[in-house]
Order: C-alpha cells, then structure tokens, then sequence
C-alpha cells in the first residue's frame, strides 16, 4: 500500500494496484458519519468504435449509458433495491467517457461494497429485460429533449466538432438505442469493465485494508487488458458551425459561447490544462472580472451566467454562457474583450486574486466525498492527480492564460448555440 | 463531534453555531423570515438581491467580488425560501476555514463582517437604493419569475402547491408574481426593506471550526446596528385544512413531450411538530419517497407507466405531494395506479423489507445530513421556522420507534385534495 501524502490541504490518500489490475484509492475520514464508495471505467458516451478480439466494432450512440441502467440488475433481482434496504443511497451517471457507480452509506459498509462491486462486474441481461429498459430510456431521452438547456448545450457540441464523438448526445437517441440488443451489452462489458480500465475510489469512516480485501474477494482474479478505441480521426481547428439556433418554450433567450481549444495529451498536463483553463475563463468573463461587471450593468446578464473550461480526451474548450435577451451582443463583446486582454495583458493583482480565489475553492471542494472520489478517478483516467493542485496552481502564469486566450481569436473556432423562446410563448 | 449551540443575540435575532472540525470551509447564513404575503412577496424577494449588489465599502458587483476573491474565493449567494408559510430571505456564504488559510489568516471577522455591512449598510442613492440596482435585480427576478416554466418537473409542483393552497398563503409563490415585480420602485422597496429589517425575525447561521464565543462575538458586532424590537415576527402557518370530498382537477397545455401528473394530498394537519411525524417520514418513504419504494418498484419499474414516480413532504404545512413523468394517453392509468398504491399502504400491505429499507434510508439521510454544512444550515432554517430545536440525530431516534401500524393509521388520514396535469398542446385536439 502507497500513502499519497497532500499536508497543504490536510489529505492523505491510499494506493494500492491489486493483482487483476485495478488501482484502488482510498481517503479516510474517521469524523464522518457516511462513507462513499466510487467505482468506474474509463468509458462514456464517446466510447463508440472500439477492437475487441482483433474485430473493430460500431456500436450506436447511448450503449455506455444504456449499459449503465442495465448493469444494476442481477440474477437475483436489483442491486437497487438491496442497497436501499441498506439504507444506502446508489445511483450512477455517464459522461462523455467515464461511467460511474457509487454509493453512499452510513451503515454496513463492507456489505455495500460487496453489492456495489459484485453488480458493476457480473453482467445480466436478458432481452426482455433490454426490451423494456428500451422504453424507459426512450422516456428519460424524451424529457432531456425538453430541457433547454440540455439542447443548448448539444447544439453547442454539435457546432464545434465535426468528427469528435463529443458532438453525439451521450444518452443517443431514441432511434439509435432501438439498436441495442443484449449481445451488444455483454460485449461492451467485456471490452470496458476489465479491472485495468477501471478505478475503486473511495473516502470515509473506512480502513482501506478492508477495502483492498473486499475488492480482491469480489473482483475477477484476472484481467483482460485494455482494448483500442477510435474518435473519428483527427479533429481539424475549424468548428462545423459558427452559429447553431433552436426554438424552444423558453421565456428568455438562453446561450452557450464556446471557443475551441487544442485537445491535451494524457499525463499530468490535463489537470494543469483543467487549472488554466478555468483560471483563464475566470479572468475573461468570471464573476469579478471586468467584462462580466458590464455585462451585468449593461442587463445583458444575469446570475446564471457562468464560464469555464472542459476537457475530454481529444478534445477541449473555454466556454460563457447563461440567459441573455441578447446573445449575439454578448459573444461579441467577449470577442472584444478576448482581443483587449491578449493585446493589454491580464491586470496582475486580478489574476493573483483569481488564483487565491480558485485555490480556496478547490479546497473547500474537498468537503464533498463525491468530488474527492469522482475527482480522484477522473484525473486517475487522464494520468494525473487531483489533489496535487496546490503545486500544479504554483506553476501557472498569466502568460499561461494570455496563451490560451490566444485561441478564443483565431478565425472559425468559436460557436454561439442559441434556443430563442418560441413564437406565441410569453 | 460536533456540537450545536443556539442563542438569543438581540430580541428575535437568534444564532445557532454548529462547532466542528471536519469541513474545509466555514459556512454562514443571514436569513430575514416573514409571513408569506401576496402584495409584498415579490418586495421581499427583491430585497436581499439589491443588497448582493452593493454596500457601503464595496458599492458594487464588482467591489463585492474582489472581496470574496481575497478571502480565498469565498462564496455569497442568496436564496429565496418557501418554509411552510413563511418567506425565507437569505444570504448564504461560505468561505475557506481558518484551519486551511496558508498563512494562517483569519477570515471569520472579515467574513461576518462584510455580511453585516451587506445586510446593514446598503449603497444607496438620494438616501434609497440605487435606482439602477433596483431595475437591475427587478428585471432578474420577472425574468426568474417567467422561467419557473422552464424546469417542467419543477414548474408542475409549483402549480400543484399554487392550485391546491390558492386560498392558503402557502399558494403564494416565494418569488411573487409578475405584476407586483414590475410595479417596485426604488422608494417603495427601501421602505419594505427597512420594515425588514426592523420586524423581520431573523436568523443567523454559522458552521466551522471557530469557538463558538468567537463566532457569538462575531456576530454581534457586525450586526449590532439592528434595530432593536422586542417584538419581532413569529412564523405561523395553517395546518388544518381538508381535502375537498371530490379532487380539484386542473390541466395546463404547454409544447412539451412528456407529460407531468402531480398529485397533492393533506395530511390532516400532521406537521414536523406531531407525535405522529415519524410516521408520516414513513409513510412518504415506502410510499413513494425512495427507490425501493411502491411507486419506483411498481408504477415506474414493474408497470414502466412513468419515467420517474416519486412523493415528498411539504413538512411545515401538512402536504404529501406526488410528481410523475408521464406518456399523455397514460393519465388516467398512472393516476389510478398511485391511488392503488396508497391504497395499499392504506390496507397494511407493507412488508418488512419495505418498512426496514424506507427506516434505513431515512436514518442515513439523516446522520449524513452532519456531513454536510448547506443542509445543516437548511436544517436548522427550517427548525427555527417550527420553533423546535430537535437535532437530526434525535429525530433520527424517533423513527426507530415507529411501527407497521402507526404507518397504517397516518396513512388512513392522507387525503387527495388537488391534480395537476401538464399535458402536449397536440392532446387538446
């Protein structure tokens, strides 16, 4: 067993690789009332085109999330419900390209970590039951489908990439998950939730021998390796659409600007690049920049106006955006402001306060057992380390950002998505 | 451990300080609660969103923000709250703990500080607020106003509360309406503000690792300029209220796809002060208020006729409500399943892994909400709402004692007294 030292913010970590592969983290806090356990495989949405037994396969758009619902089913019934009368409260998500189980419990936690584990690894459907998951599914792509700000967020996504699977909404479509029959399942099971692509994260009132021990009972004793996966090739700098507007029952204008950045190799850079790239979105349009204060003066913003920076693998972009009566108005004055600050520099006692700032709330961050373990797992899957960010921050520069705000000028890299509200709504 | 200490700072101003060493960060609440009002709620609601603006020392947004930058990213946000029938106004912050500082800076002082000034000292204008901030914030909040409609889950419990309580002050919505948003002014609003600020009971939250005389010290002396008034409000609320013998029945068309079917039952006045609360905390649980409970298992999974089945209390003013994401054409189907649900809880027909599990969860819930400085913060919001002081963990030890047959008898007394169905514009025709 590693210990991962962190005395600048009070952490201690766990690590042990066991025998089949998986890589283990465990984060003890004996003061609190709940533990929470984090298991996951590096795979998501994205995760489309992949060889398995030396056979390139396609599967349709929504599988990883799909299999995400079917894998709490077991022989003997849910793993839902045995966790519930645990008290435990499980639940999982799927992202771009990492699908996560957890849960989180104040009593019985070895026996919640056994169900946790036994259920993510052991596979069992059947085609009644994908049959019927197939109209549940169908309901929740329904609903997602009236939320403005999901449809927002995917034109967005759609603007920017013209390869990249990114541009495909995660949970895929109503059609494309028509697709998926059982056989598809077993085999993105086999070909993804092997112990080598995937990671036990886990904080709380727990011993972390208990958790190896648990994990090395319950888990396969072998792994299968790593299979290859393919994103389209390669994405070229130009956005597929500058411009991406819908109509929806929305009372005011809602947008999301987003500029293009170069996609950031695995290794400790992307939790640098993650650092950078918030602190470089802070600086631009954040709560206590200057153009967000004119923004907000000019009423062309309100509250929910937000900016940042995401990151998947292959691909990564700065973006602002919230509810505006006028959007167009406020992509352009971001471009203005993007030009006046890699022209002028970024004011050095803003951007010293933006990073007292960010570190302070990465700190505080840590309060939640979910963004240590989802924290830990993600940037495990990148090759860095989440909590290493005290001396990750010490490196970063203002020319750093200045650098990255280059982007956010070049020609053809910026894509607004609008949903306007409907004629005849109010 | 932690450690929960309440105490009077001036007549209706009360502090509770929960003292503990396990958060990174310290967190703090300023909360103004009044009755919930038609002709004021939107006032009201404007209020504290004027006050994020600006202050005497840091007059705006921006001023306000470099602040919080310095106290290593501290976080401010307001929130407006509905408790039972009370209008919650509250300023929310939490700010990097002493512990964790790296040059071991104290920020409670300046923390507290600047919330003091912010409720205390307003920048203002001609002796009001700014004109400015005031149709700023106005604009915000119509637009918040008009986008409840947005969230169609959320916009369907709404309109449930609004339809089932429209003779109630619980029918009020915590924002206000439209018209009253749009007829504030900077005069008017400052008049409101300080009859806030004067009759207002108001009170003040605090969760981290500082003693708690520092924090009571604190306290009083950023917030000393508060009128003294010996005879704040107290928040009130009606309970008894009956069903109606036939439910009220209310559609709305909008352009959605899926629909939502929510249903509004009374609880015959049992509220959080009740013996008998325990019971009703689980009855909602196997009910419908978990993932092992009758409406997941059976209207959701078993019968696959919604996409999501669930219930909640509204525990201040006696109400279990349930929220259904529905296929059109499956209206009456769903309905008459959760009825037939109920029904059943009703019958007794509660096995003990169902009574166990919704036990189970309902006491984590509880012992993992100490985890958590936001939900200990509504908690005891909520508490001082009540004007009871039971911690989560002895709530936590009633619901051990709670059996099959107090369910049952609590279940006998739910009433339907209101559906709300949000249906396609298509299903008109």
């Amino acid at each position: 067993m590693n210990t991962l030292e962190y005395p600048r913010i009070g952490e201690r970590l766990y690590h042990r690789v066991l025998d089949n592969g998986l890589n283990v983290f465990v984060c003890p806090k004996p003061e609190h009332a709940k533990s929470y356990a984090f298991f996951a495989t590096n795979y998501g949405g994205m995760d489309m085109r992949f060889c398995l037994d030396g056979r390139w396969s396609d599967t349709p758009a929504g599988v990883a999330h799909f299999l995400e619902h079917k894998m709490f089913d077991t022989e003997d019934g849910n793993a839902l419900q045995d966790l519930a009368s645990n008290g435990a409260s499980p639940n999982a998500f799927t992202g771009n390209d990492i699908t996560g189980y957890y849960c989180e419990c104040t009593e019985k936690f070895a026996e919640n970590l056994r169900i946790l584990l036994r259920f993510v690894s052991v596979p069992w459907f059947t085609a009644e039951s994908v049959d019927k998951e197939q109209g549940i599914i169908a309901q929740e792509i329904r609903m997602v489908e009236d939320n403005p700000h999901w449809r927002v967020f995917m034109n967005l996504m759609a603007g920017l990439y013209q390869r990249h699977p990114a541009r495909v909404s995660v949970a895929g479509t109503v059609e494309s998950i028509s697709h998926i029959t059982e056989k598809t399942l077993y085999d993105c099971h086999r070909a993804f939730y092997t112990p080598e692509n995937m990671v036990l994260c886990v904080a709380g009132n727990v011993d972390p021998e208990q958790v190896c021990a648990i994990a090395d009972e319950i888990l396969p004793k072998r792994g299968s390796g790593k299979v290859e996966r393919d994103y389209g090739g390669a994405e070229p700098p130009e956005v597929a659409a500058a411009r991406v507007e819908a109509e929806m029952e929305v009372s005011t204008p809602i947008f999301q600007y987003a500029c293009k950045c170069d996609p950031v190799p695995y290794g400790d850079q992307t939790l640098r690049m993650q650092l950078l790239g918030e602190l470089t979105a802070q600086a631009l349009a954040g709560p206590s920049s200057p153009l967000y204060a004119s923004l907000y003066r000019q009423g062309l913003i309100n509250s929910e106006f937000e900016s940042g920076y995401e990151m998947y693998s292959g691909c990564a972009f700065l973006y602002a955006g919230g509810e505006s009566r006028d959007p167009d108005e406020v992509a352009r004055q971001i471009c203005v402001e993007a030009e006046r600050l890699v022209r002028e520099g970024v004011d050095e006692a803003l951007w010293q306060r933006l990073k007292k700032a960010a570190y302070g709330s990465r700190v505080c961050g840590l309060n939640s057992f979910e963004n240590i373990c989802v924290g830990q797992a993600k940037s495990f899957f990148d090759g860095a380390q989440a909590l290493a960010f005290p001396e990750m921050f010490d490196t970063i520069t203002c020319q750093d950002a200045l650098a990255l705000l280059n982007t956010w000028i070049r020609p053809d890299c910026t894509t607004l998505s609008v949903v306007r509200p409907k004629e005849g709504t109010r | 451990m932690s450690q929960v200490i309440q105490a009077q700072l001036f007549p209706g101003v009360n502090l509770t300080a929960v003292h503990t060493n396990k958060f990174k960060s310290s967190y703090f609440g300023v909360s103004l609660l009044t009755a919930l009002d038609r002709d004021r709620a939107a006032e009201n609601a404007l209020v504290p969103w004027v006050l994020r603006r600006g202050c005497r020392t840091y007059p705006d947004l921006q001023a306000i923000s470099t602040r919080l930058d310095e106290l290593y990213g501290g976080a401010l946000e307001v929130t407006i709250e509905k408790k039972g029938e009370s209008q919650c106004l509250c300023l929310n912050a939490s700010f990097l703990d002493d512990a964790f500082t790296p040059g071991e800076e104290q920020l409670l002082e300046p923390a507290v500080s600047l919330l003091g000034d912010i409720l205390l000292h307003p920048y203002t204008e001609n002796g009001v607020f700014s004109k400015e901030y005031v149709a700023g914030e106005q604009t915000n909040l119509i637009d918040t106003i008009r986008a409840q409609v947005n969230d169609k889950r959320r916009y369907s419990m709404l309109r449930l509360g609004q339809e089932m309580c429209r003779r109630e002050a619980f029918g009020i919505s915590k924002l206000g309406d439209e018209e009253s948003a749009a007829a504030i002014t900077a005069d008017s609003l400052w008049r409101r503000y300080q009859a806030l600020l004067s009759t207002a009971q108001v009170e003040l939250f605090y969760c981290g690792s500082a003693a708690p005389e520092r924090v009571q010290q604190a306290f009083k002396t950023a917030f000393a300029k508060l009128p003294v008034n010996p005879d704040r409000e107290q928040s009130e609320c009606e309970l008894r209220i009956t069903a109606p013998a036939e439910p009220n029945v209310v559609e709305e068309a909008l352009d959605v796809t899926q629909g939502k079917l929510a249903m509004g039952f009374r609880t015959d006045g049992i509220g959080v002060w009740d013996e008998e609360y325990p019971a009703l905390m689980l009855l909602n649980a196997v009910f419908g208020g978990t993932s092992m409970s009758k409406l997941f298992m059976n209207v959701r999974e078993k019968l696959s006729l919604c996409y999501f089945a669930s219930s909640a209390l509204e525990k201040f003013k006696g109400l279990m409500m349930v929220s259904s994401g529905i296929e059109f054409e499956k209206f009456r189907q769903a309905k008459d399943e959760i009825l037939a649900q109920l029904d059943a809880c009703r019958r007794g027909e509660i096995s003990d892994e169902e009574l166990d599990g919704a036990r189970r969860i309902l006491s984590t819930a509880l012992h993992t909400l100490t985890d958590s400085q936001r939900r200990l913060a509504d908690y005891w919001l909520g508490q001082a709402v009540a004007g009871i002081d039971e911690t989560p963990e002895q709530l936590a030890q009633r619901l051990e004692q709670v059996s099959k047959e107090q369910i049952v008898q609590v279940a006998g007394r739910m009433h339907l007294d209101t559906i709300f169905f949000l249906k396609g514009k298509e299903a008109q025709q």
